[in-house]
């Protein structure tokens, strides 16, 4: 039952925060909660026994392409909407709400950690687990396709180099 | 055991949502975010159809996507920083020229 009340959350964070994502009038307000979407669907990856994919999840996602996304809503410097005195305030009581929750949280895990309890042995852990088994058949049935991919990875990287450079220096080689 | 329909429906949710982000937005930084959203909810089928035929192959594919989801974030976010420099905005329907 608990795997699918967590499902069954997960979700709906991620449907919640995905509709934040297209429906909230500031683009860094959207990264932020596509960052939660993406986490919650990682965790939903982690309840289906996927733990390597949900890491990666995490790591490349929520990680290196938010950041990205972030970094250029920052640098381009869009409208930014004006904020209210009472936004601030109801704002910053959330984070005084969220930061106590936490500590809470904290402080429950530590005593249950001062004082555990019976180990459950229900969930055998399978030898080698998830990760193992997906590089077994990724470094033997699917070679080449990974082979392909990092070929894709270099020539985007090299595009972006060359993309991102912008006009201006084009302009400055030609003489013009 | 989690049902695979559960997985089904909130990946159908995620996608519409990334459906209707693309066609109600104008900017082009949201526009990306939602087809980021789609390629979320074709990873979860993926993961979910792996694990109800107990293999590995949807897993790997999602890796795959993934690889490919960076490298198009990385070329579309440079292409939308030269946008911008050119024609100084981000919203697509002001940007109706191909010559810049």
């Amino acid at each position: 039952v608990i795997p699918q009340m967590l499902f069954a959350a997960f979700a709906a964070v991620a449907l919640v925060s995905s509709l934040m994502v297209i429906l909230h009038r500031n683009a860094v307000t959207s990264a932020l909660f596509l960052v939660l979407a993406f986490c919650s669907l990682a965790g939903i990856y982690l309840l289906m026994g996927a733990e390597f994919v949900g890491m990666v999840q995490v790591i490349v996602y929520a990680g290196a392409i938010m950041v990205l996304f972030l970094f250029v809503i920052m640098y381009l410097n869009l409208k930014h909407d004006v904020e209210t005195g009472v936004q601030v305030a109801l704002r910053r009581g959330l984070g005084w709400v969220l930061g106590a929750i936490l500590f809470a949280e904290g402080a429950l895990l530590l005593g249950h950690r001062w004082f555990p309890g019976p180990v459950s042995s229900s969930t055998e852990m399978q030898r080698g687990g998830n990760t193992e088994a997906l590089g077994g058949v990724l470094f033997s049935r699917y070679l080449f396709p990974f082979e392909v991919i990092a070929m894709v990875l270099l020539v985007a990287m090299v595009g972006v180099i060359v993309v991102g450079k912008g006009l201006r220096a084009e302009r400055r080689e030609d003489g013009r | 055991m989690i049902p695979v329909g559960w997985s089904l429906a909130l990946s159908a949710g995620l996608f519409m949502i990334g459906v209707v982000g693309v066609l109600v937005r104008r900017n082009a930084l949201v526009i990306f975010m939602s087809i980021e959203l789609m390629l979320n909810a074709a990873n979860l089928v993926f993961v979910a159809f792996g694990r109800q035929m107990n293999s590995m192959d949807g897993q790997v594919i999602v890796f795959f996507v993934m690889a490919v989801a960076a490298a198009e974030v990385a070329v579309g976010l440079a292409i939308i920083v030269n946008l911008f420099r050119l024609r100084e905005t981000v919203f697509v329907d002001e940007i109706n020229l191909l010559k810049g």
